[in-house]
């Protein structure tokens, strides 16, 4: 195990190679200059120039390199060309909104999504499963930006329920320790903060968790559709046990390595950021964060963000790696052997 | 008698009420809410380029003076009198006494020295710690900084130049405390440190700033206990956070919200005209476009009216000057092109092109206040050029790319603006048409150069007297008019929509807005 870990670390590294050389070639090769971008159509030519020449951009594609590795090795990803603050400061603030964003959207998703996955699959082609079965295909499908915008309007606007925007009231006197709110409300016993969290929290979250949890329910289904086909589950009904043995205990258990895949992928993939769900909700997230900086074409923010983002999917994969030990005694003996 | 004791009552209270009703006293306290689309990027103003940096940063930074309340002139802020030497070269600033900053280190002479010099001077040790963009509009034309003592500073210029006291107003002339420039080194732009009437609280990315009133204010201490500043980046969002009282105010609008806003009696909604100009630069370098002929029939060809009808929903003016008549100097005699295709026509044959040519015109890929829809404006002039003749085929660039090629002169006709902070004449004149500015990468777009002109324009830097200076422009905006570099396209209008319960919302032509007295009804 301990060796399975090690090796896939030791990858990481080459992973993290590969990547900052193709970022840091991609940003450079879309078109646009940001100097003059970041200056706009209101500066002089000589203060482009000038801010050319202090950011290093005139300098030659392999010393940018060998000056970015030279920090990145020393755990400096740079200053931000826009607000000279360093990147990994930029990041690491937006990440734990987005991480808080992301964990509550995949505790909705995995929830509502396995339990109707598994319903679907237990009572297959009943009322409920075709119900179930359209509405994940429309969650699938639906515009994020209008899913959220409607909610905002019938929930906040209109029955004034739930908070508008944001991660917590405005102006609320607050210092954050951990940076996630929830958490902070729990650790200090202060259940005022952990309710205004969990309110500002509830229609971000469901919006961003739709596609997430349509994908996870058809995949439950599916899953579970096969391995109730298979032998044991038969002999498993021929014992005598009961619907809801059999569902949980024999079925789900086994068909929940595709699943715990697709959860683990889509985790990743949220952790990265949700653009359009951080825009409606005003939510401080790392998605627009990295949109904007690549619009400004703020290279350090960007290649920091991307090169960010390849260590947690790498994380998460070997997280979920992990995990299969754990649910696949196949593998366990794989392993060792 | 008793007629005539009504009419009296009448009269008297037809007089009071409303004095009753405007003279309300200013209550003092509660928090303003402030829903913008972004976040700032440094509230180290000297370093800031964009508007919602300024909008936070002017709340808490001072500079030695500033543009007054009612109109675009200059008045003391910091400084409380200036004079300049008879060769118009050094500025002598004499300094407000006892004002402290919140940081509690007195303002002086040293403040101002240091504030600046980090800016101009390569050496200073301050100098490393921030990317100063725009000195050619702020401090660029100073060269020393000089302690006279303690409340006396001098600037001095290379060359005469007028328009120095009203750069010095802009946000990017911030002056701030020393002490913190030292403690925060390149941090500064997240702690800044001034003597204005907020202090800087907190700062939480993307999200909010929060300033409180600072209550050692030197002036007249601001009415509000707090404003935050709350980023929402949609549209939509923005107005149903107005709409649900989250937030107070709620900047950058679409113009149908606008519209909403109107007939809704909890909100007020104030226009002002901007210092702005959205232009069609024509390359003069390109051999059809170099012909005044063509120049005059593109004017002629274009309908402005329907522009700012059409895509401005009628919040903005049409274009004849390149600066807007909110800012002094204007020529009011200047009679416009006149929207007519047949003297467009006319024009194209006398010039030798009576069944007209093919052109790029180039969009811009973004929006901008003076651009609000760069792309239906070019399909619009497109559609204008196509009735007289001219076949524009239109080109879209990312906007780096549009910015760097532009000012390489790549483009036949191309779309652009310009946002003139400072109002001074010689902002637009100088910057986008003077021929220095023709060299790539340039900024006069048009690429024109006309010795008249230039010469009118570059004098009127040295000439200190107002009056005598508008002459100058007066002229050059003629020739201007004569020779069409651009067709001038509108001056837009900006717009700010505001919960009622808040009062005496300043909104100024260049963004600049103190929010000093601004007080909200309980």
């Amino acid at each position: 195990m301990a060796r399975f870990i090690s090796r896939r670390l030791f990858h990481l590294i080459f992973i993290l190679i590969g990547v900052s050389v193709l970022v840091f070639l991609m940003v450079r090769l879309i078109p646009g200059d940001p100097a003059h971008l970041l200056v706009g159509e209101f500066a002089s030519p000589e203060d482009v120039s000038r801010i050319r020449e202090k950011l290093g951009l005139d300098q030659s594609y392999p010393y940018q390199y060998y000056i970015y590795v030279k920090n990145l090795l020393k755990g400096d990803m740079g200053r931000s060309i826009r607000s000279n603050v360093p990147v990994s400061q930029e990041i690491f603030v937006r990440f734990l909104a987005t991480v808080e964003l992301s964990i509550a959207a995949m505790i909705i998703s995995s929830c509502i999504g396995i339990l109707a996955g598994v319903i679907s699959s237990a009572r297959q082609f009943s009322t409920f499963d075709y119900v179930s079965m359209v509405m994940a295909l429309v969650g699938i499908s639906m515009p994020i930006f209008w899913l959220g915008l409607m909610l905002m309007y019938l929930f906040s606007v209109k029955l004034g329920l739930l908070p508008l925007m944001g991660r917590f009231t405005m102006g609320l006197d607050y210092h954050s320790m951990t940076g996630l709110v929830l958490l902070d409300g729990l650790l200090t016993g202060d259940f005022q903060l952990f309710l205004n969290a969990l309110k500002h929290l509830v229609l971000p979250a469901f919006t961003l968790s739709t596609i997430p949890m349509a994908i996870i329910a058809r995949m439950t289904r599916s899953s579970m559709l096969e391995v109730l086909s298979k032998d044991y589950i038969r002999t498993a009904r021929a014992k005598g046990l009961s619907q809801g043995a059999v569902i949980f205990k024999h079925a789900l258990k086994n068909a929940f390595l595709p699943i715990i895949t697709v959860i683990g992928l889509n985790f990743g993939l949220l952790l990265g950021g949700a653009v359009l769900t951080e825009t409606i909700f005003s939510w401080p997230g790392l998605g627009r964060y990295v949109v904007d900086s690549l619009m400004a074409r703020d290279y350090p923010a960007v290649q920091g963000c991307i090169l960010f983002f390849s260590v947690i999917m790498v994380m998460v994969n070997l997280v979920v790696d992990i995990l299969y030990f754990y649910l696949d005694p196949r593998l366990r003996i794989d392993g060792k052997g | 008698m008793r007629r005539f004791k009504m009419v009296f009552m009448l009269l008297t209270g037809a007089l009071v009420f409303p004095a009753m009703l405007f003279a309300q006293t200013p209550v003092k306290g509660g928090t303003l809410t402030w829903g913008r689309g972004g976040d700032s990027v440094t509230l180290d103003l000297a370093q800031a380029t964009d508007g919602e940096s300024i909008k936070a940063g002017i709340q808490v930074l001072e500079n030695l003076v500033m543009f007054r309340k009612d109109s675009m002139d200059v008045e003391p802020q910091l400084a409380t009198s200036w004079e300049v030497s008879k060769d118009g070269l050094v500025w002598t600033f004499k300094l407000r006494k006892g004002v402290k900053f919140h940081d509690g280190t007195p303002f002086n002479a040293n403040a101002v020295k240091v504030s600046f010099d980090r800016v101009i001077d390569k050496t200073h040790p301050f100098h490393k710690y921030g990317t100063w963009r725009f000195p050619a509009l702020g401090l660029g034309p100073v060269k020393e900084v000089k302690i006279i003592d303690d409340y006396t500073v001098t600037l001095r210029t290379e060359k005469p130049f007028a328009p120095l006291v009203a750069n010095l107003a802009l946000w990017l002339c911030p002056i701030l405390s020393p002490t913190a420039i030292e403690k925060f080194k390149e941090d500064i732009g997240r702690n800044p440190v001034g003597t204005g009437p907020f202090k800087f609280v907190r700062w939480i990315k993307d999200d909010q700033i929060i300033l409180e009133r600072n209550e050692d204010y030197w002036g007249q201490k601001p009415h509000l206990d707090k404003v935050i500043l709350k980023s929402i980046p949609e549209v939509s969002a923005r107005f149903m956070a107005l709409q649900t009282g989250a937030v107070d105010i709620a900047d950058d609008l679409d113009p149908d919200s606008i519209q909403m806003a109107k007939t809704n009696p909890n909100f007020k909604v104030i226009e002002r005209p901007s210092v702005n100009v959205g232009y069609l630069a024509m390359n003069t370098k390109k051999p059809i476009l170099s012909n005044k002929l063509v120049r005059q029939a593109i004017a002629h060809a274009i309908d402005k009216d329907t522009i700012v009808k059409t895509i401005f929903r009628g919040l903005a003016i049409p274009a004849k000057s390149p600066y807007p008549p909110s800012i002094w100097g204007y020529n009011y005699k200047i009679v416009d092109y006149d929207f007519s295709v047949q003297k467009a026509k006319d024009l194209l044959a006398k010039a030798g092109y009576p069944k007209g040519f093919d052109i790029e015109l180039w969009a811009m890929p973004v929006s901008r206040a003076y651009m609000p829809e760069p792309v239906k404006t070019a399909e619009l002039i497109q559609s204008y050029l196509a009735a007289v003749g001219i076949n524009a085929k239109i080109i879209r660039h990312e906007w780096g790319v549009y910015l760097d090629k532009t000012s390489k002169g790549e483009h036949d006709l191309c779309m652009l603006g310009w946002l003139g902070g400072n109002a001074d004449p010689d902002n637009f004149l100088y910057g986008l048409l003077h021929s220095d500015n023709t060299k790539p990468p340039a900024a006069n777009i048009a690429f024109w150069q006309h010795a008249e002109f230039d010469k009118l324009v570059k004098d009127a830097q040295s000439v200190f007297e107002k009056a005598k200076r508008s002459e100058g422009y007066l002229r050059a905006q003629e020739i201007f008019r004569e020779e069409a570099p651009w067709v001038a396209l509108v001056h837009s209008t900006i717009v700010r929509v505001h919960n009622k319960k808040l009062r005496d919302v300043p909104l100024r032509p260049n963004g600049l807005n103190s929010f000093q007295m601004v007080w909200k009804e309980k």
